[in-house]
């Protein structure tokens, strides 16, 4: 049948034009622009992004696009990286792989979040993808490097096998060797998560010695300083490295080695690992740092003077991961050396400590604030805060899209004036127009939010705990932030009124968490049986839910919209509301 | 009707499984089908205001803060009519001994949990599930770092046996005290380990930190593996099972930094949190041999505490 067009072109001239655009969102727009556009593109798709694993099923996407050779999914919550998520809850990648296997013979990357992967799993994909190339597991866990070995051997082409942060049981280093001789295509490989056990060197450095198109390596801690040399003699077209232990038995020569063998690394921008840090190995940096664009020292227990006489010889850099032992005398030399830096995490050394252990307040992050004007986004853990401070860091940070501060105790007020820290966080809504990602702490009443949702526009991820006092605190969140797509929430006095009034808004974004709050099982009910199109899963690990009367609180709420209904894969302590008033199991 | 029933049924048999129940469930159904009854009636108001929403949102915006307060307030009426004091058999029942005495509200008892299954007060930051944000690996690296530093029991496995004292001599040097690497030790971050039991195939995790005896753990794991082993309808196991003094079916077991496995309860608990690595829950026909004091009348040693 000839479809009558407005336009006269074949298809393969429309699909030619659509390989150009490669973004996702982009994609989906030209797939709704009419029903010609939506068949031709869905069938030269070749790239899914599927940010929450339950929305959808592995059988709906292979039916809509059957071409596709990268797939990234997501699984868990973003508050299972905090234990807030039992285990057990859920994730499976097998069901995907089993899928995929069958549909997708020639899938070459799969990039997965926070998902189980199994060792099965793995196997199945070294056997079912001959042109397999990229592996990334993001915060996964559940398989051994039985899996890895699997993959090592079976996928013949494999460029990139990335652990970053995976919980791997590591039965043996040995998986190394079951790369064969014949693969030399690595271009990616991080294994810095393995644990402290030994990790097979020797094969490690055939490895690295047979692949040239090596960029990117990540040791493991297991790796000590004096092998590092002779890694990087080995690859010296490195673009990104991180060392294993920063340490090693003082020796005569290895400064000067290893000092050697980073000058011989003319493409290296970026570092990582760093852990238990010798200081006097830190020299054998210097070749290196005047083109380092990222530096990661947040596991390196060094102090303020070592690590400032270190950021001091990197005026490139853009990026900087460290821990709080910089603290304010260490971040203002870093506002007046790294005028380009565009992203600063500061981690806390001492989390659980009642007293501060280092003297990192409020001011370190404004002199950056000050002195690095393309400072975008901010991860900061510290113990004090004024609604002046973040003011001014507002002002002086207008272009921010993430801002994450926390302050390490619940609740605290500005210090100085007593009061919340709601005109702070108010201040920084309204000025960073372009804010995406917004992390709260400290004491903080209905205001802010009335703030965020008066001015957060663009923000598309809120992370709130221990705030607000009433429910109209996420009413003006859910009514105001357009573009709202992840809200999770911890021991916050919000309950079934705002989420009620606001059920609709839950079908626009991806997903809500509330735990220890105050939403009643029976509003968890209604909204099961309202939204057919939200999977309402109320999670509890000491009691079922319909065991109390319905005005009681839940435990743990996770909200999230899917096409194919609740899932059948669920533990014993989380039951999803369905549309018929029933509780599934 | 019947909706309502499927529901509130399916519920209290879950709860009838519950080992020691079975006294309660005569009061748990007169009491459910209370709160069933209650329910119905609450439903309509709800469900009147619902409807009359344009089906954007359940409680249309416009003038809804005065609809949806109406319709909550109602249904909070009918929260109100049937508390947890109604019932607090049913209640008692889950909350672990040494849990606060005041049963009545769930929040209350959340934020027991929150602080720790059973042990006492909440004594800050370190007590809250979750808090300070900081992922499990970066936890995992501040204790190995910690302990390395103060060159504890030399188990880093890097070969760094000369560098620790340097490294906290260091320490010492620059802050003057030693607090808070103590309190690092003795806390271990590291708090949660996993933990498998015999013929469940889900394994879990528990958090040490929020135990200072073997008693508080060997009660959180019953409740986490017997209760929702009942749940799945598995072998039927008693509440009265005490994993500790080798009475039950199961023995709870660890596997400690050398890779042997051994009986939980043996060594003081400090010793204990700092050298194991995970637990498991053997059944006791497979324990036999792992450790001579094994059913033994020894009992001191392992109940109490330390």
């Amino acid at each position: 049948m000839q479809k009558k067009r407005a336009y006269s072109f074949p298809d393969e001239v429309l699909e030619h034009v659509f390989s150009f655009i490669q973004s996702g969102k982009d994609r989906n727009a030209v797939s709704m622009v009419c029903k010609s556009w939506y068949e031709i593109e869905r069938w030269c798709r070749r790239k899914v992004f599927i940010g929450n694993c339950y929305a959808v099923s592995p059988k709906m996407v292979i039916k809509r696009f059957p071409e596709v050779r990268s797939i990234e999914l997501k699984g868990k919550p973003h508050f299972a990286d905090f234990n807030l998520v039992p285990d057990g809850w859920g994730g499976y990648v097998l069901p995907w792989i089993v899928e995929m296997a069958g549909a997708y013979p020639w899938l070459e990357e799969i990039r997965l979040k926070r998902m189980v992967v199994t060792d099965e799993s793995l196997e199945l994909i070294a056997k079912s993808f001959k042109n397999f190339k990229v592996l990334v597991l993001f915060s996964c866990e559940g398989f051994s490097t039985d899996g890895l070995a699997a993959i090592a051997a079976g996928c013949k082409n494999l460029r990139e096998l990335d652990l970053r942060e995976s919980e791997v049981d590591d039965l043996s280093g040995h998986w190394l060797t079951h790369f064969p001789e014949t693969c030399t295509s690595l271009v990616s490989l991080n294994i810095s998560c393995l644990g402290s056990d030994e990790v097979s060197f020797s094969a490690l450095e055939r490895l690295v010695g047979r692949c040239p198109n090596l960029r990117s390596l990540r040791l493991n801690r297991a790796v000590s300083l004096d092998k590092i040399a002779n890694i990087l003699c080995l690859a010296p077209q490195l673009v990104d490295f991180g060392t294993g232990n920063y340490t090693t038995e003082l020796q005569p020569d290895v400064l000067s080695n290893l000092t050697a063998a980073f000058s011989s690394c003319k493409e290296l921008k970026s570092l990582s690992g760093f852990w238990d840090v010798v200081p006097a190995y830190l020299p054998a940096l210097y070749p290196v740092c005047s083109r380092l664009t990222s530096l990661n020292l947040s596991y390196a227990t060094i102090h303020s003077p070592e690590i400032i006489k270190l950021v001091s010889h990197c005026p490139s850099l853009q990026r900087l991961l460290v821990l709080d032992y910089i603290e304010d005398s260490g971040l203002e030399a870093l506002a007046s050396s790294c005028k380009d830096l565009q992203e600063l995490r500061v981690f806390p050394s001492d989390p659980f400590g009642v007293e501060p252990n280092v003297s990192l307040t409020e001011k370190g992050l404004v002199s950056v604030s000050l002195g690095c004007p393309k400072l975008q986004s901010v991860l900061y853990f510290c113990r004090q805060m004024t609604n002046a401070a973040l003011v001014t860091i507002a002002q002086n940070c207008p272009n921010f899209t993430r801002f994450r501060l926390c302050i390490i105790e619940p609740k605290t007020a500005d210090y100085l004036t007593r009061e919340p820290l709601d005109v702070g966080f108010g201040a920084i809504v309204e000025h960073c127009k372009d804010l995406r990602r917004l992390s709260l702490s400290g004491l903080l009443t209905d205001r802010v939010f009335e703030y965020i949702g008066t001015y957060a526009k663009k923000l598309e991820m809120l992370s709130v705990a221990f705030a607000g006092d009433s429910d109209l605190g996420l009413h003006h969140v859910l009514s105001g932030c357009e573009s709202l797509r992840k809200l999770e929430i911890r021991d916050c006095p919000f309950g079934d009124k705002a989420i009620l009034a606001n059920a609709a808004k839950l079908e626009t974004m991806r997903s809500l968490w509330m735990s220890s709050c105050t939403v009643s099982f029976g509003a968890c009910k209604l909204l099961g049986q309202k939204m057919h199109r939200l999977n309402v899963e109320v999670i509890d690990e000491t009691e079922p839910p319909c065991s109390r009367p319905e005005s009681c609180p839940v435990d743990k709420l996770y909200v999230y919209r899917s096409i194919s209904g609740p899932r059948s894969d669920m533990p014993p302590f989380v039951w999803t509301m369905d549309e018929e008033g029933t509780i599934l199991h | 009707m019947e909706g309502g029933l499927v529901l509130l049924g399916g519920g209290s048999g879950g709860n009838g499984g519950g080992g020691g129940s079975s006294g309660v469930s005569t009061t748990e159904s007169a009491v459910l089908s209370k709160v069933e009854v209650v329910s119905e009636a609450c439903s309509y108001p709800a469900e009147t205001e619902l409807e009359l929403g344009l089906g954007l949102s359940l409680g249309s915006s416009g003038g809804s803060t005065g609809k949806t307060k109406a319709a909550n307030s109602s249904w909070g009426e009918c929260g109100r009519i049937l508390t947890a004091k109604d019932f607090p058999s049913v209640v008692s029942q889950r909350t672990n001994n040494g849990g606060p005495s005041s049963v009545a509200v769930s929040g209350t008892k959340r934020a027991a949990e929150s602080v720790s299954h059973d042990s006492g007060s909440p004594t800050g930051v370190s007590q809250v599930v979750g808090w300070p944000p900081i992922r499990a690996y970066r936890m995992n690296s501040l204790v190995n770092q910690a302990k390395a530093q103060r060159g504890d029991e030399g188990d880093s496995g890097i070969g760094e046996k000369d560098k620790p004292k340097d490294a906290l001599k260091k320490k010492l040097n620059y802050n003057g005290k030693q607090t808070s690497s103590a309190t690092v030790n003795e806390k271990g971050y590291l708090g949660f380990v996993k933990v498998n039991m015999d013929g469940i195939p889900i394994g879990r995790k528990v958090d040490l930190n929020a135990h200072s005896s073997y008693e508080s753990l060997a009660q959180a794991l019953e409740d986490m593996f017997l209760r929702s082993a009942n749940s799945l309808e598995k072998e039927p196991l008693t509440m009265a099972s005490k994993l500790l003094d080798g009475s039950s079916e199961f023995v709870l077991t660890y596997e400690d930094k050398e890779g042997d496995w051994m009986l939980v309860g043996d060594v003081p608990w400090r010793m204990f949190v700092r050298s194991v690595r995970r637990l498991r829950i053997m059944r006791t026909s497979e324990a036999n041999g792992l450790a001579p004091r094994f059913n033994e009348s020894n009992d001191r040693q392992r109940s109490k505490p330390i």
